[in-house]
């Protein structure tokens, strides 16, 4: 290694006083980010220790003006996010170089990947295991040691948000690659494809709050007497019916809820199932042609069997995305009306009744629907002979 | 919303269309099928974007396709934006967004970034296990973790700091980043890293000169994956950062206007265009890397 020579008591120090200032400058930036009034207190400290007395009061007293404050605070947040990570690595390297060579080789691929997987066994590993742990201590006094699986899985309420997770992930799933898979092979035939593909995609760069919004209006609901201001009712009204409530009547609700995830995750099939279409050999499709095939029997006997690995990764990913989905029924229902899911269910035990327990419970039925997926990650991947 | 979507796959030239007479579809029946599907798709959103530019009392008594048909007979007002950013606080809960967001993108893909090239270059004891267990983590949901999460915060006082919300999106974003940046990092040319430590290059010079360079498109792919997940997340933004107005994101208070403003739809058409507009302009700006990371296999946990 060319760097060997360098390596002096100077060189060493100077490494070693570089991660130190690091490491100093970012502790005191979180400091002032941390606490509501760290910024004006520091500023109030730096005028003291340069002399200005007078602005130090100043600024003391009237404090600095919100936008001023927030601006500050973003250039701060957004230097020691994204400096302060570099600086790290940087100041670390450095560190590690000044190490003799054969400790410097053990030690070099730690430096890469233990902040990594530092962060992994902080926030996924321990947690997950530390989940199904409070799934089962945390439970009412005198209670047997599965009282909070017990109680979910004989609850009603509890009961009817599995029945309508069942529901999300068939029907949603189903909706979201069938209609990816027909727009994929009808897009593949018109002129304009790229623009076509556009407006379907355009929906997967939404959030799922922003979505219920747009959805909410949708499905909005007055009575027959006023006009009608939602599209949904709006066509009704066209057509001469009475006006309905889509998100208060159960079962519709549901349904109209899953509605509004196939059309944030189609965009997704389509893509994936467009590019697998366009990898189907030409001449497979010539000769099922020549043979006289229609169309439609294209479709279904050498298109779909050709795709069908892409298929099924579409449907695994949409589904992994609609089990976990929370959000869209937490902003249009929040749950009530019947339309409960287990995700909701969850942040309800969580954040609103404060029951850890029942909340880890819920989570580890989440986590027991993907593990087939996950096993089936792993064996891939092994059989692949990466990383072994 | 003109840009159109480019997939790599559509370089090669296009599949040349079914001559006249195979089958019964017909050009215009597929065109005519294309072109309504997606009409549907969007007029959910064009209505939004309408309503959010139309005054309250016009949005009340017709319904926004109305003013296709008669665009002169509403009142077209930029109002409704004034207010949310303004009285309804979007504003600096954008600002919060942004500083919730670009960190939370950044630093997940420099620690990806280093352990990706670590697994796929560097030799060291638990190498394919680590990878495993990686790539094992990338479908946990979310809601496994939140429980002992948000106990921990709570006993260290990260609830509702930025560092503990851009920890927790870096530790959720990493399993994908560090697969997709492997998946890429491993299959650059072997000769070029020996050459560079024949030259005397480090580790650390061949992944600041070569791999980060070469690997742009796949750090631009996932960039792109992590920003939208972390600028559109509900759920970790409230139960760590909360709804004070001081830290609380667009979709936080999208969601309390929601609760509090129900049926103003002048305020919540012009809020729910508010939290849009950037992760519309990056997905429409980028949505190269966008596809090919899509195309590069997503699982996100």
């Amino acid at each position: 290694m060319i760097h060997t020579h360098q390596r002096s008591a100077g060189v060493a120090l100077g490494a070693l006083g570089a991660f130190a200032a690091t490491v100093a400058v970012v502790w005191a930036g979180l400091a002032v980010l941390s606490s509501p009034t760290g910024l004006k207190d520091t500023l109030v400290r730096v005028y003291r220790w340069v002399g200005l007395e007078g602005g130090a009061a100043d600024i003391d007293r009237y404090g600095l003006t919100p936008t001023t404050e927030k601006m500050a605070l973003a250039v701060i947040a957004l230097t020691l996010g994204v400096g302060g990570v570099w600086a790290l690595f940087v100041t670390v390297n450095r560190l590690v170089d000044q190490l003799g060579s054969s400790f410097e080789r053990l030690a070099r691929p730690w430096v890469f990947v233990a902040p990594a997987l530092a962060l992994l066994s902080f926030y996924l590993v321990y947690p997950a295991i530390r989940t199904v742990v409070i799934s089962l201590a945390e439970r009412e006094e005198g209670a047997g040691l599965a009282a909070n699986y017990r109680s979910i899985f004989t609850e009603p309420d509890t009961l009817a948000a599995m029945r309508n997770n069942v529901l999300w992930l068939l029907l949603g799933t189903a909706g979201a690659v069938v209609i990816g898979l027909v727009f994929a092979t009808l897009v593949d035939r018109v002129k304009r494809e790229a623009l076509a593909k556009s407006f379907i995609f355009l929906p997967l760069a939404i959030s799922m709050v922003g979505a219920a919004v747009i959805w909410r209006f949708v499905y909005y609901w007055r009575p027959p007497a006023e006009p009608q201001i939602g599209l949904a009712n709006g066509v009704l009204d066209w057509l001469g019916r009475e006006p309905v409530a889509f998100l208060q009547t159960p079962p519709l609700n549901t349904f109209a809820l899953i509605l509004i995830m196939v059309w944030l995750q189609t965009g997704f099939a389509m893509v994936i199932l467009s590019a697998a279409i366009k990898g189907v050999p030409d001449e497979l499709i010539e000769a099922a042609r020549i043979d006289g095939a229609t169309e439609l029997q294209v479709f279904r006997l050498v298109i779909v069997p050709t795709i069908r690995g892409s298929i099924i990764t579409v449907a695994t990913t949409v589904l992994i995305a609609i089990l976990k989905v929370f959000d869209i029924v937490f902003v249009t229902t929040g749950g009530r009306f019947d339309t409960d899911v287990i995700a909701n269910r969850m942040f309800q035990e969580l954040i609103r009744f404060r029951n850890p327990g029942r909340a880890s419970a819920l989570a580890v039925v989440l986590v027991v629907a993907v593990l087939p997926i996950m096993v089936m990650n792993v064996r891939n991947l092994r059989r692949q002979g990466v990383g072994a | 919303m003109t840009t159109a979507v480019t997939d790599p796959s559509s370089t090669r030239a296009a599949k040349p269309l079914p001559t006249v007479g195979t089958g019964r579809w017909s050009r215009t029946w597929v065109r005519v099928t294309v072109v309504i599907i997606a009409a549907l798709w969007s007029l959910p959103t064009v209505g939004l974007l309408i309503s959010s530019v139309r005054s309250a009392n016009d949005i009340n008594s017709s319904g926004w396709w109305t003013t296709l048909l008669h665009p002169f007979e509403t009142t077209w007002t930029l109002f409704n934006y004034q207010e949310v950013l303004g009285a309804n606080g979007l504003f600096d809960a954008f600002v919060n967004s942004l500083i919730v967001t670009i960190p939370a993108t950044v630093i997940p893909i420099t620690l990806a970034a280093f352990a990706a090239y670590a697994f796929a270059w560097m030799e060291f004891r638990g190498r394919g296990v680590l990878f495993a267990v990686v790539v094992g983590l990338l479908v946990v949901p979310i809601q496994m973790t939140l429980v002992p999460l948000l106990q921990a915060y709570n006993s260290t006082g990260l609830t509702g700091t930025f560092l503990g919300i851009w920890l927790a999106h870096t530790g959720f974003g990493l399993p994908l980043a560090i697969y997709l940046l492997y998946n890429y990092i491993s299959q650059l040319p072997k000769d070029l890293f020996e050459s560079a430590f024949i030259d005397g290059a480090s580790h650390f010079t061949a992944f600041v000169r070569l791999v980060l360079p070469l690997s742009m498109p796949a750090l631009a792919a996932f960039a792109i994956f992590q920003f939208l997940w972390v600028w559109n997340d509900l759920l970790v933004a409230l139960v760590f950062l909360g709804t004070d107005s001081q830290v609380a994101t667009l979709t936080a208070r999208l969601n309390e206007l929601v609760g509090s403003r129900g049926q103003d739809w002048h305020l919540l058409t012009a809020g729910a265009f508010v939290t849009m507009v950037v992760p519309l302009v990056v997905f429409l700006g980028l949505q190269r890397f966008f596809v090919r990371g899509l195309l590069a296999g997503s699982v996100k946990g």
